[in-house]
């Protein structure tokens, strides 16, 4: 119980196009049968950090039925517990979360009051497995004030662009630090995990208050990288990051792949993810399936290649689905083509349609049509 | 005071000897069936879906891993501030210390438990049957007769009603007249094993016979309370019930799970089957594979094919091996080119590659003709099968066997080969 963990989880995407119209990013189905919050939640739980906070904001519903119960995570416990901080209205502040930082600010009390002397901050949109006590380590290793997670994207660069990138010494300390850049000049990007002493923390989301500033890259890291020591602490385990289409598409599909699939769900520590108690899936005469994640309670009787299917998804008779994704609770009635597709959750696909992402681009299929109950 | 309105004790204790070597180090009730459940999820998620919260356990043939996957009742919601579930072994008392002798000796021995929750009506179920009931609509049927015992009925056929108790009935449906397993039976409504009794009643019957060896439901005191007077109802139960007392049954039920729309639909969101779960990843199904009329659990790893079977959660399935009409329970690993037919392979298997299960001819089995029929072959769990070898219908296999425990790689039909080792 060396630390506290923050998981950030208000944010949206308009990456995510007409996903995120119905969901906060760290509720994303991820994999077929998780969430993506869950993996940083299992990281939390299984680095034996028992005092979680869950900062939520945009559209959190789907995410606050996820987590209506602790115990998947095993957070269900006297000492700490799972808590979900929603922005609420005082009699100091009425905004909304301006910015991390911001968030964090209006939640100090919780800091304030925690008596372990660090804190682990993360993300509800990264997937990997990581223990943050070797994190912590490092960190109490170097003497540093900040640590910051990072990967190098080397073999992604187009992906830079939408994270920080950063630069470090010999010894690890962060010299150079940029957000978002166009032209990235390192390939290594912060995964937006940090870990920090809780009174230096607090001292500086105080000042940062003071100043009225907002976020916790811009106004924290970069604005304090020549004063306080900032490590970057390098991950070379598989990390990826699901807040815009296409990377969420790839990152689901990754899971298509043996090695990766061993790595999340076999070897220990495990991924935990709430229990929806479904049938196992079922495969009728005539479903024809290959190289697909099917999860629980699916019932196919078409043909499906190279897709992920989420929960309790139906596929009709002489269906065809090539290379998508089908989120959960989908309805997809008879003699259906669907290629390179996102198909949107609850969604119901008449039949005899045909839904196609062209030129390599995925479509989002959202159809909400009235569905035919037997 | 507490006060519950209704209670539960369930029977979970025995060893349903005729699964052979599914039951011989596990009790009937933890038992895999369906892919993913475990036979008592069945009696337990009834429970939870008809509002009863307090359930009692009880145990007392190799409970271990019932106890394990009860755990404190996490996956029916049965985790509860007052009541919820309860595991009831037998315990040594000063004086008269005795296991549970009979069904009825062994709620007997649990008088305090049901005491202490001061219910109006006690449910006395048992672990074995796959049915989903509500138990709330037999309690309303047990209330508007004004019962003083009321046990469920369903209709069998007349061979089959030699094998229960069956019970006659006015046309008010007051029992009037018993038989125990008759052999020209005159009535086709069979017992359940599932009573709801008024507490005063149930509690009267067993002090009354405490002292009665094995004292028995079905023997000893529903003949008590009837010779007693007491107002003794037939619920006619309509649903699906399968009593997968063997193993002939048992593959039947499981593989009557695959139809289209089975008799017993898993899928309805209405009365969810609960169990503990503990791998939640989807399902791999590899190219060039054919998997068609199963179904299969989580996590499971499909790289050959797969035909009308049951398949539980975290099995692999390796490279172009073939299963058909089987039960493969979890974490089972089938190796290459195997081929699996009609089999019951349980829990944490290793078949190697290039075996056939499920070869030759039917014979009947040598040492217990009249478990390993129908011809099955059954494989019991943690069982590891060689490469290559061959093993017949009506067979059973147990323990860590080698290649040098079958004669020329084969196990020929009809025989058994039980080899337990220091996990016995």
């Amino acid at each position: 119980m060396r630390a506290l963990g923050i998981i950030l989880a208000g944010g949206n995407s308009n990456r995510m196009r007409e996903l995120s119209n119905k969901r906060a990013v760290a509720a994303m189905p991820v994999a077929g049968s998780y969430r993506s919050i869950d993996f940083a939640l299992s990281n939390m739980t299984n680095s034996h950090i028992q005092r979680v906070a869950v900062f939520t904001q945009y559209n959190s519903r789907s995410l606050n039925e996820h987590l209506s119960s602790s115990k998947w995570w095993d957070f269900g416990r006297k000492q700490g517990g799972l808590f979900v901080f929603t922005p609420t209205i005082t009699n100091t502040n009425s905004y909304w979360y301006k910015g991390t930082a911001d968030a964090l600010y209006q939640n100090i009390g919780f800091l304030k009051e925690s008596h372990e002397p660090y804190v682990v901050i993360a993300s509800g949109d990264g997937i990997y497995k990581i223990d943050y006590n070797r994190v912590l380590e490092y960190h109490i290793e170097k003497g540093a004030d900040i640590t910051v997670v990072c990967k190098d994207l080397a073999g992604d660069p187009a992906q830079l662009e939408r994270f920080g990138v950063i630069k470090t010494n010999e010894d690890g300390q962060i010299k150079e630090f940029e957000e978002k850049p166009l032209v990235a000049d390192s390939t290594v990007a912060s995964i937006g995990v940090y870990v920090v002493r809780r009174r230096q923390l607090i001292e500086l989301l105080e000042e940062c208050a003071r100043e009225e500033r907002t976020d916790f890259v811009k106004d924290i890291l970069i604005r304090h990288k020549n004063v306080k020591k900032i490590y970057a602490y390098k991950m070379d385990t598989y990390w990826s990051n699901i807040s815009d289409v296409d990377a969420y598409f790839k990152t689901n599909m990754d899971f298509l792949n043996k090695e990766i699939r061993d790595y999340f769900f076999k070897q220990y520590p495990d991924v935990y993810s709430k229990v929806d108690d479904l049938p196992p899936a079922k495969y009728n005469r005539g479903s024809e399936v290959n190289n697909s994640l099917i999860s629980s309670g699916c019932i196919i009787n078409g043909t499906v290649e190279n897709s992920v299917l989420f929960k309790e998804v139906f596929v009709g008779n002489n269906c065809v689905i090539k290379n998508s994704i089908i989120l959960n609770d989908v309805y997809i009635g008879d003699n259906v083509y669907i290629e390179n597709c996102i198909v949107e959750s609850r969604d119901t696909i008449r039949a005899n349609s045909s839904h196609v992402g062209e030129n390599g681009k995925i479509k989002i299929v959202v159809e909400k049509n009235s569905r035919y109950i037997l | 005071m507490i006060k519950k309105e209704m209670i539960a004790m369930l029977l979970a204790g025995g060893q349903g000897s005729r699964l052979g070597v599914l039951t011989s180090k596990v009790a009937k009730p933890a038992v895999s069936f369906g892919g993913k459940y475990k036979i008592i999820d069945f009696p337990l998620s009834n429970c939870i879906n008809s509002g009863i919260d307090t359930v009692g356990v009880l145990t007392q043939y190799r409970p271990l891993r019932l106890n394990q996957h009860i755990g404190i009742g996490i996956p029916w919601d049965l985790d509860r501030n007052i009541g919820g579930v309860t595991v009831l072994p037998p315990y040594e008392k000063s004086t008269n210390s005795e296991w549970y002798t009979g069904t009825a000796n062994a709620i007997f021995q649990n008088l305090e438990y049901m005491e202490y929750y001061n219910p109006d009506y006690v449910l006395i179920l048992s672990g074995d049957h796959i049915y989903k009931m509500d138990y709330e609509v037999m309690l309303d049927f047990h209330k508007t007769r004004n019962a003083d015992v009321t046990l469920a009925t369903i209709n069998v056929t007349e061979e089959e009603a030699s094998r229960f108790g069956v019970v006659l009935t006015n046309e008010e449906g007051t029992i009037t007249e018993f038989e125990e397993k008759p052999v020209h039976p005159r009535s086709t409504k069979a017992s359940m094993g599932i009573y709801i009794f008024s507490w005063p009643v149930l509690k009267d019957a067993l002090q009354q016979l405490s002292e009665q060896p094995a004292c028995d439901f079905g023997k000893h005191i529903i003949p008590y309370c009837y010779n007693n007077g007491k107002k003794i109802c037939a619920y006619e139960y309509k649903g699906y019930w399968k009593d997968v007392g063997t193993l002939h049954s048992y593959w039947e039920a499981n593989m009557e799970l695959i139809d289209i729309i089975p008799e017993f639909n898993l899928y309805e969101e209405f009365w969810k089957i609960y169990t503990k779960s503990d791998v939640i990843p989807p399902q791999y199904i590899a190219d060039s594979t054919k998997v068609e009329g199963s179904i299969i659990g989580e996590g499971s790893e499909i790289y050959g094919s797969v035909y009308n079977s049951v398949i539980g959660a975290g099995v692999t399935i390796e490279e172009g091996a073939i299963v058909r009409d089987s039960i493969i329970m979890n974490g089972t690993v089938i190796g290459k080119n195997t081929e699996v037919n009609k089999s019951i392979i349980s829990e944490y298997v290793k078949v190697g590659d290039n075996v056939v299960l499920g070869a030759f001819d039917e014979v009947e089995n040598k040492v217990a003709p009249s478990i390993y029929a129908g011809g099955l072959t059954t494989i019991g769990e943690y069982s590891i099968i060689p490469d290559g070898v061959k093993i017949g219908k009506n067979t059973a296999v147990f323990g860590e066997t080698k290649e040098s425990d079958y004669q020329n790689r084969i196990l020929a039909s009809g025989e058994t080969l039980i080899k337990v080792g220091e996990l016995s």
